[in-house]
């Protein structure tokens, strides 16, 4: 990109108006509502975290590439970037909302161009100022899907980890509550838990209790299966538990045999059999 | 070349294996308990609390050693299986079906009346 007039490129004009007039531009940006409904301690603060701002895109614009989101200058402002993303998705803000308030920032800076250049530099400096602020626009947009990723990434991990809780309900008894679909990754995890778990607590026998699970196909089916078995192979004794009459039919319907598994229509029962099991055994007061 | 040591209590055979199995030991191993098991036995224990990680391999012939002896024998059990192993087992489709599995050592010779100790519950 270079210049018609004065030979400089349009970056390198942008470059020294950022320099020259900093503490101005870095003034009208902590006005903006993207600074200051952060940084509601102090405009102080505000101040700082547009003087960063200003110094970080005056480095890209030094070094010429003001298109290339992938400039490492950037990654200085990311963390903040990402900070100020938090704050304000917190305080209820959505993306394009926010995305709008970066916008804003080109406003002034633009204006200050504009005044700054002499004819022959202005046409290319603020098409320069454009591409630059068309950047950071890029790099906060990149920030905010990584962070959806993010989030989605930690959610899933966090429904892993709530959905099997490991009870003990008796001395050498313990039950897996299953609540909601049963997938491969899933199955997973409970078969991992709960044969830890038998090893943790020396358990004689696992109940996998499917009251929570709407849908029992051939394949949530051989899910079960194999985790039944698992506990099987560790010398552990595996019922299952909580079949509503119509998942009854339809795994008869289905065709799918269970095999030498246990089961048991409520946890109750299940609970019961394992207590003969262990040799206890639960009676009334009388 | 290692070999593991198959110990006799009575009438019921003790294979405990507390080393990394690699495929010749287990070979061995399986040479071993089925002869062992051939001259007389009522009943063979293979303890494989000490086994972390089986390959393909190791994973088809703990389970031939253990249907092998079952057939010898009579009474197998299989004691201190690892989840990971157990998870490996099932995976391959290798449930040992009809074999008897305890979670320890002492469970299993008390499973063969071997022990003092049965399950008690709380009184």
């Amino acid at each position: 990109m270079t210049a018609v007039g004065s030979g400089r490129s349009g970056a390198a004009v942008v470059a020294e108006v950022l320099d020259a007039r900093r503490e101005q531009l870095a003034q009208q940006w902590a006005d903006l509502p993207l600074f200051r409904t952060v940084y509601t301690s102090g405009r102080d603060a505000a101040v700082t975290a547009a003087h960063r701002l200003v110094d970080t895109l005056a480095d890209v614009a030094h070094g010429e590439r003001v298109e290339d989101t992938t400039v490492p200058a950037l990654d200085r402002i990311r963390p903040h970037l990402a900070q100020t993303i938090n704050a304000r998705t917190r305080a209820g803000c959505s993306s394009p909302q926010f995305t709008a308030e970066v916008a804003e920032l080109k406003t002034p800076l633009m204006a200050i161009v504009a005044q700054e250049l002499t004819d022959e530099d202005r046409y290319s400096g603020l098409l320069a100022a454009a591409a630059l602020m068309g950047t950071l626009r890029l790099v906060v947009m990149e920030i905010l899907l990584n962070q959806g990723d993010d989030i989605i990434d930690r959610q899933r991990q966090q429904l892993l980890e709530v959905s099997t809780p490991i009870i003990k309900l008796w001395d050498r008894v313990i039950a897996v509550p299953l609540i909601g679909t049963l997938d491969s990754a899933r199955t997973q995890v409970v078969m991992e838990t709960l044969l830890d778990a038998i090893v943790d607590q020396h358990a004689a026998v696992a109940i996998l209790d499917i009251t929570g699970v709407p849908l029992v196909d051939t394949v949530v089916a051989q899910y079960l299966m194999k985790t039944a078995m698992a506990v099987r192979l560790m010398g552990a004794e595996c019922v299952i538990s909580g079949i509503r009459p119509q998942i009854a039919q339809t795994i008869v319907q289905l065709g799918i045999d269970l095999g030498d598994i246990k089961t048991r229509a409520t946890l109750a029962d299940a609970l019961a059999w394992a207590l003969e099991q262990a040799g206890a055994r639960i009676a009334s007061k009388e | 070349m290692d070999r593991i040591p198959i110990l006799r209590l009575g009438r019921v055979l003790l294979a405990s294996i507390q080393q990394e199995l690699t495929d010749d030991i287990a070979l061995a191993l399986q040479q071993d308990l089925t002869e062992m098991a051939a001259a007389g036995a009522d009943g063979v224990i293979i303890d494989i609390s000490g086994v972390d990680v089986v390959d393909s391999f190791l994973a088809r012939v703990l389970s031939e050693i253990a249907a092998a002896a079952r057939m010898l024998a009579g009474e197998t059990v299989v004691a201190g299986m690892r989840p990971s192993v157990a998870i490996t087992l099932v995976e391959m489709g290798l449930s040992l079906r009809g074999l008897r599995t305890a979670r320890s050592l002492s469970d299993a010779l008390s499973a063969l009346g071997l022990g003092e100790a049965r399950i008690q519950g709380r009184s």
